[in-house]
């Protein structure tokens, strides 16, 4: 049981808070993810896991031990560093073998088991070169067999993928996700990537200027975003807002009339504004008008192959929006767009945050 | 406009090549000059036009350097001062040059720029009162007293030169050894050492060459146990033409071969660098 739980995680770096009161659960063998632009704190908290910084205040649990003053060694954790970090001055099976020898894991044991995680990097070939001749690709192989290889049960990655090229990185992102399937450790993984948190993760926690906003299933985290930022952080395009006003129990955005759930009704007052969030795959684009639709005039047409994007001016306001590929709109055409009612996300427009 | 340019260009080049050939000539011709007496037989150090090879080859003047009252024990004081030092200066300065290139503490630029301002009190004004402390602890005309005089001569360089070489260590290197096992300790030594290695001999031979060279410290710090440069310097004028420049050259070809092995990490230290 890896279970990994933080309490009230507070870090300053001079007078810059890093991360601000943050408390996490992370289940035995889950795969968290910690997402969230550069200076969010996310690769503070996971230095902090690892025991390389001291957290100011604050306590840290694995398996249930309190780890908070303990130096890296003794947290039984793994880790893989951004920059691979992987030691030039020994072989490529040395360096696998670097944490097991610092166990002291006995010759036939410690043999077979860095031949096992080379095998399953699918780097055995290399095992007798230096870090220096072979490629980045395969130093990165390198530095994941050599996490893998002392059998920890908590897995740390900082931003593994980010120093591989798109398509080895998409290449990898897969094999990372088999892999870890395989070897059963709680993994945290820091990226700012949210397609690669997305894809991997169990679980999301995403984090904006020190602090957790969400931390949930991909699925909900991007369908029920709990706040303004996470929408616009997640997905690709980021969702779409536009400013409503509340009346009775309609709102008026963009144009067009919606009914006002009574969670709005209740958070907000009569002719208050709302924010209106939906995602560019959840409105249809129709080149005529229709009952409910927005009406829009289409600014630039990008054709992606699978779809067209389209950037649709609707109001004061601009609406990406993914349009079927033999759809054919032009630049300057109105455009009607039909929101799909069930995937509208309402949002109180001060605070950011969701409502219901 | 563009051929007036690249023509410049090629002008400031050429002239930036004159000059620094003439500095190297400036340099190297006299080396020469010492290195084809010290290997000519004793005689032709007087025969003019000066000949440009040793002509016949021949170890005669040196050995007859060698050869000379008091030289051998003072070569022998010179190496064991400057093993002294070289041991001495890496003990204190290495750990320093660590702490500067690794932790960030409270009056660590201060701490830099007093290191580097030791350097600023010209010997003449430290070495007579070090003479007077050292007679007064008793540790005057040995050895052991000149190679505490080298050591903090030395360290300095030592320090500002460990640091650098330390700082071209990634720290990833050693925390991520410390996350597979490894104490800071052990960190420190299976691979922070190891990849400094090379950079560290740099810096001990350069602490060996400015200890083999020290003369002013030497002449005032010893009576009897003089090293090599401070016996050279007292009975230069007596002695004859061939002992100067057998003299001159045994004491020479330490830096040179030195300079040789470390210009990298001198580069390296002067901001240049070179890959």
């Amino acid at each position: 049981m890896a279970e990994i739980r933080l309490e009230h995680i507070h870090k300053n770096f001079g007078k810059t808070v890093a991360t601000r009161d943050v408390s996490l659960t992370i289940h035995d063998r889950e795969f968290m993810v910690l997402l969230g632009p550069s200076g969010c704190g996310k690769t503070t908290l996971l230095r902090g896991i690892a025991g390389l910084d001291q957290i100011d205040s604050g306590r840290i649990y694995i398996r249930g031990r309190d780890v908070t003053d303990l130096p890296p060694r003794q947290r039984q954790i793994a880790m893989v560093f951004q920059s691979y970090a992987v030691f030039p001055h020994l072989t490529v099976y040395e360096n696998i073998a670097f944490g097991l020898r610092m166990q002291r894991v006995p010759a036939a044991e410690l043999k077979k088991r860095v031949g096992d995680a080379a095998e399953l990097l699918q780097i055995a070939d290399l095992l007798d070169r230096y870090p220096a001749k072979v490629s980045g690709g395969q130093r990165q192989r390198v530095a994941v067999a050599r996490a893998i290889a002392v059998q920890a049960q908590v897995l740390l990655m900082d931003e593994p993928l980010s120093n591989l090229d798109a398509l080895l990185r998409l290449e990898m992102r897969a094999e990372l996700k088999r892999l870890l399937q395989e070897v059963q450790s709680t993994v945290v993984y820091v990226t700012h990537d949210q397609v690669e948190a997305l894809s991997l993760g169990d679980r999301i926690a995403v984090m904006k200027a020190g602090e957790i906003l969400q931390c949930d299933r991909p699925l909900v985290v991007y369908d029920h975003p709990a706040t303004d930022f996470v929408g616009g952080f997640i997905g690709n395009p980021p969702m779409n807002f536009l400013l409503g006003r509340v009346s009775g129990d309609h709102i008026a955005a963009g144009g067009g009339v919606f009914a006002a759930p009574s969670t709005v009704r209740t958070a907000l007052a009569d002719g208050q504004t709302v924010r209106l969030g939906v995602r560019a795959e959840n409105i249809e684009p129709l080149p005529t008008a229709a009952d409910g639709a927005l009406a829009g005039q289409a600014l630039v047409v990008e054709p992606l192959g699978s779809h067209n994007l389209l950037t649709v001016q609707v109001g004061d306001e601009r609406l990406k929006v993914n349009a079927r590929a033999d759809a054919d709109y032009r630049p300057g055409q109105p455009v009607w767009l039909c929101l799909a009612p069930d995937k509208i996300r309402w949002m109180d427009p001060v605070t950011g945050r969701a409502l219901g | 406009m563009k051929r007036s340019a690249a023509t410049r260009r090629r002008v400031t080049r050429a002239l930036t090549y004159a000059l620094a050939i003439l500095v190297a000539l400036w340099v190297l011709v006299p080396i020469y000059l010492i290195a084809v007496a010290a290997f000519s037989p004793q005689l032709e150090v007087y025969r003019f036009p000066r000949p440009l090879f040793p002509d016949p080859f021949s170890i005669e003047t040196m050995a007859f350097f060698l050869r000379s009252g008091g030289v051998m024990a003072s070569v022998r004081s010179s190496v064991v001062v400057a093993m002294l030092t070289l041991f001495l200066s890496m003990l204190i300065g290495a750990p320093a040059g660590y702490a500067i290139a690794r932790f960030v503490f409270p009056g660590r630029d201060v701490f830099r720029l007093i290191v580097v301002s030791t350097r600023a009190f010209p010997i003449v004004i430290l070495s007579i009162p070090l003479a007077v402390s050292f007679i007064e602890w008793g540790l005057y005309d040995s050895v052991y007293s000149l190679a505490l005089m080298h050591t903090a001569l030395a360290l300095p360089f030592t320090i500002l030169i460990t640091s650098s070489v330390f700082a071209s260590v990634p720290r990833d290197l050693e925390e991520a050894a410390m996350t597979l096992g490894c104490s800071q300790f052990e960190a420190f030594l299976r691979v922070a050492l190891p990849l400094a290695l090379p950079g560290l001999a740099a810096a001990t031979l350069f602490t060996f060459v400015l200890s083999w060279n020290e003369v002013f410290a030497a002449v005032i710090l010893t009576v009897r146990n003089r090293t090599l440069p401070a016996l050279v310097l007292t009975v230069l004028d007596e002695s004859p033409l061939p002992y100067r420049f057998a003299g001159g050259f045994f004491m020479l070809a330490p830096s040179l071969i030195f300079m040789l092995f470390i210009r990298k990490y001198l580069f390296n230290l002067w901001g240049r660098v070179t890959k």
